[in-house]
């Protein structure tokens, strides 16, 4: 594996170095077809594409919204990204979460006015109610987020002695369980809380439109056979007793 | 001190603008009354719908709901309980912004059935006293369903229902404007199979126009496109019947409207037993004005027109421990619960569709069957959607399968075109534990005490609730679905999830003062130049889909403003 392809992998979040080491397949050199093609692409077209062949006149236009906005530290990053990689996981069908870009999708969410639960009720006082009353925290979910991805890397020190990222696929199985049990300490929330918030997260980075920055090149959408953004379906289709296979829109192609 | 700035006085002020607010302001000003509408949310149209197809920002970031930062309301199972604020949303969406939650509703468009109306005459009729049981409060809406017959007809006409017949419904005296929509054959194998059970299917009543449209006021509606996107959003072709392409272009037309969003009511005035008018603060600039009025039209959600009155002083609030007063009384929702059915043999095509396009059967609704066998009464429909399946929201799995991982993404894929759902609206019934009040803690923006809903489930409710329950899996296992899910919870009222926006009561309709807050034109016993109009006047909840009944009361409403406005006085 050259350098460049090192670093991408690293940029992209090191589940994909683990995925290919724990799938007990090889890489470096050999051509690695199928769905782990993707895997390694980096036009983000599901080309497999290769620093030897890829040159500047080739290569397409960079992804720009790929930086992070929200997060600081490198490795809080590289955590979210491979616990939703678990949740939404790369197989035969398609890319997993990270390469969707659900990463991308939560980081750019909690920049925003949804990291803040600015359309939320936030008066006190706070009590911790019942489950069927809903959400009560003092934490708006940048918080949340933050310290629950602490808490992961606590919970996985202690229990395996190592960091989340350095566990394979089903330690970090383990962990995630047991943050779905209430059993992983998060000061102020119970832990199957955040859990929940992340899975629903991961599955909106996986399937909203593209322009959030997630569902990438409408993959998920691709994998789902959902059409995306039709403006009409005529009478034929809607009487169809056969499904109709529909190429994908995004409001990306409503809006230019 | 704060200046409340004196505005002139307007025959009809009404607090919301939309289905109740849009009908009066469109009856009452082609009648030649001046008409002020108070809308606290901006101003929008067909041109904002452009960008609908954003799930995400619609229907899971609610961008059209009211800003719970401002102001929420507060919830308990039990008056037993500390009641808590409902932070962020999830059993129900409130509307916000001209054309309120008429601009983002599916379009299902069900008239009630003529047992409700005569809900509790009717049961003592047929099972006798004893049928109804202890803590139940129901009773008849002082009107019949003929006297409410002509209402519906008149909604029907002005927002183009398409359909064809109603099995086990009311007569009705004319057809529908315009033909059902078509569908696809997820819901032929729905009405095949329910018929051959014995039962009587047809396609639900839709206010998503099967062809273009031209109605009695002459506004144009566009043929709906079937590409779904319909509740949680506006329609960016006005083939939707809403607010804002029917009744409120008919009020602007005449030239007696004066529409003002922006403009967030929160007292009305009154004195000896009358409105004088309201008060109301510019949300963009803070400042006060008071809207003087002969006529007070309350025309919001059901949850504002409570809190408004409570918060106003005006009327006689409702308290639970002795029974007397009604302000909060008779709070009610729905049971609403279904069956999953995952085929691996058949496949379709979920994404086509539109907001009000299913199939229903009223065959365990109402009185439509024989309860004697039964220790419940009334019932619900049964509903099969094709409202356009949207991915981020729908991830059902087989039972038994993990929520998330390979398992999970494999069989969600899988199924996400193989899935389709049977479902419930059940009837619940009023029940003296359940009611509304003011919370005494938790405040709005403006520093003005919430709402408090205290609601449980009754007995009979949960019990209704695993009948139909019963009902949905048994049809969905004879659609031939390979898997079938599991029955639902039951138990307890969950504010987290969602179930539909159909909350009822508070300020219910009736014909004795002592039981009910409003006579059969929706005008108050305590203060007759106020008329409150929503869904805040149904003294239960049946089981239908809830915007016709409301649209059909605010036609009637209309007909009583423009009466009282010639001869003042009781109306009924």
């Amino acid at each position: 594996m050259s350098n460049h392809d090192e670093k991408h992998l690293d940029a992209n979040g090191s589940s994909r170095r683990k995925f290919l080491k724990s799938s007990g397949m090889a890489v470096g050199g050999i051509a690695v077809g199928g769905a782990l093609g993707g895997l390694l692409s980096m036009n983000g077209k599901g080309e497999e594409t290769s620093t030897a062949t890829a040159t500047k006149e080739t290569q397409p236009a960079q992804q720009h919204d790929q930086a992070l906005e929200y997060f600081t530290n490198r490795a809080d990053f590289d955590l979210l990204g491979q616990a939703t990689e678990r949740i939404f996981p790369e197989d035969d069908n398609g890319p997993g979460a990270i390469g969707l870009g659900v990463p991308y999708y939560i980081d750019h969410q909690l920049a925003g006015k949804w990291g803040i639960n600015a359309k939320d009720y936030r008066q006190g006082p706070f009590f911790e109610g019942e489950l069927n009353q809903g959400y009560q925290s003092q934490l708006k979910y940048h918080q949340i987020y933050d310290l629950g991805i602490e808490a992961i890397e606590k919970y996985s020190q202690a229990t395996f002695g190592e960091g989340f990222t350095a566990l394979d696929g089903e330690k970090q199985d383990e962990v995630l369980v047991a943050l779905e049990n209430d059993e992983v300490d998060i000061p102020g929330l119970k832990s199957s809380f955040f859990f929940e918030i992340l899975r629903k997260s991961t599955l909106e980075g996986a399937y909203s439109d593209p322009l959030y920055g997630g569902n990438k090149d409408m993959q998920g959408w691709k994998m789902k056979e959902y059409p995306g953004v039709q403006m009409s379906y005529s009478a034929d289709q809607i009487a169809s007793e056969e499904f109709i296979e529909i190429k994908p829109a995004s409001l990306h192609n409503t809006h230019n | 001190m704060i200046m409340v700035t004196k505005l002139p006085k307007t025959d009809v002020v009404t607090v919301g603008v939309g289905w109740t607010g849009g009908i009066i302001a469109a009856e009452a000003s082609k009648a030649g009354l001046k008409v002020v509408g108070l809308e606290r949310g901006g101003n929008r149209g067909t041109a904002n719908f452009a960008m609908k197809h954003d799930e995400l920002r619609y229907a899971i970031r609610g961008e059209l709901m009211q800003d719970l930062s401002r102001e929420t309301l507060t919830f308990r199972n039990n008056s037993d309980q500390r009641a808590l604020p409902m932070r962020q949303y999830g059993s129900f969406m409130l509307g916000n912004g001209v054309g309120g939650a008429g601009t983002h509703w599916n379009g299902m468009t069900d008239r009630y059935n003529p047992y409700d109306f005569e809900i509790r005459s009717k049961t003592i009729e047929r099972y006798g006293e004893s049928k109804i049981a202890e803590g139940l409060l129901i009773q008849d809406w002082g009107i019949t369903y003929d006297e409410i017959e002509p209402y519906y007809t008149k909604f029907e006409k002005m927002a183009g229902i398409s359909a064809d017949e109603t099995p086990l419904r009311g007569e009705r005296s004319e057809p529908f404007p315009n033909p059902a929509l078509k569908h696809g054959p997820e819901l032929d194998l729905f009405k095949e199979t329910t018929k051959k059970m014995g039962l009587d299917p047809f396609t639900i009543p839709a206010a998503n126009n099967s062809q273009p449209y031209e109605n009695p006021d002459g506004q144009h509606l566009a043929g709906c496109q079937m590409n779904g996107f319909c509740e949680r959003f506006g329609c960016e072709y006005g083939a939707k019947a809403s607010p804002n392409v029917t009744v409120i272009p008919a009020a602007l037309k005449t030239g007696n409207f004066d529409l003002r969003p922006n403009s967030e009511v929160i007292e009305v005035l009154h004195e000896g037993g009358k409105a004088t008018g309201v008060i109301y603060v510019d949300t963009r600039t803070g400042e006060k004005f008071e809207q003087p009025a002969e006529i007070v039209a309350i025309t919001s959600y059901t949850f504002n027109n409570n809190r408004l009155l409570l918060n106003s002083k005006l009327g006689t609030p409702y308290n639970p421990k002795t029974g007397k007063g009604t302000i909060g009384k008779n709070y009610c929702y729905q049971i609403i619960v279904g069956t999953d059915g995952f085929f691996d043999d058949r496949k379709f095509n979920t994404a086509i569709g539109s907001g009000g396009l299913g199939a229903t059967l009223d065959n365990f609704n109402a009185d439509n069957f024989d309860h004697t066998d039964y220790d419940f009464i009334h019932g619900g429909t049964i509903i099969m959607n094709q409202s356009g399946k949207r991915p981020i929201e729908n991830n059902q799995v087989p039972p038994g399968t993990p929520s998330w991982g390979k398992e999970f993404k494999e069989q969600s894929l899988k199924y996400y075109n193989r899935m389709v759902n049977v479902h419930t609206y059940g009837a619940t019934l009023p029940h003296v534990d359940n009611y509304l009040d003011l919370d005494p803690t938790y405040k709005d923006v403006h520093g003005n005490p919430l709402l408090r809903m205290t609601f449980d489930f009754s007995e009979t409710d949960r019990k209704r609730g695993k009948f139909l329950n019963d009902q949905t899996k048994k049809i969905m296992q004879e659609m031939g679905a390979t898997h079938v899910s599991e029955n639902e919870s039951v138990e307890h009222y969950d504010i987290t999830k969602y179930q539909a926006t159909h909350n009822t009561g508070g300020v219910i309709m009736g014909a004795d003062p002592e039981t009910s807050a409003v006579n059969n034109y929706l005008q108050m016993w305590e203060a007759d130049n106020v008329f409150v109009v929503g869904g805040s006047a149904y003294p239960h909840q049946s089981g239908y889909n809830a915007t016709q009944t409301l649209g059909a009361l605010a036609y009637r409403a209309s007909e009583g403003i423009i009466k009282f406005s010639k001869d003042g006085g009781k109306l009924a």
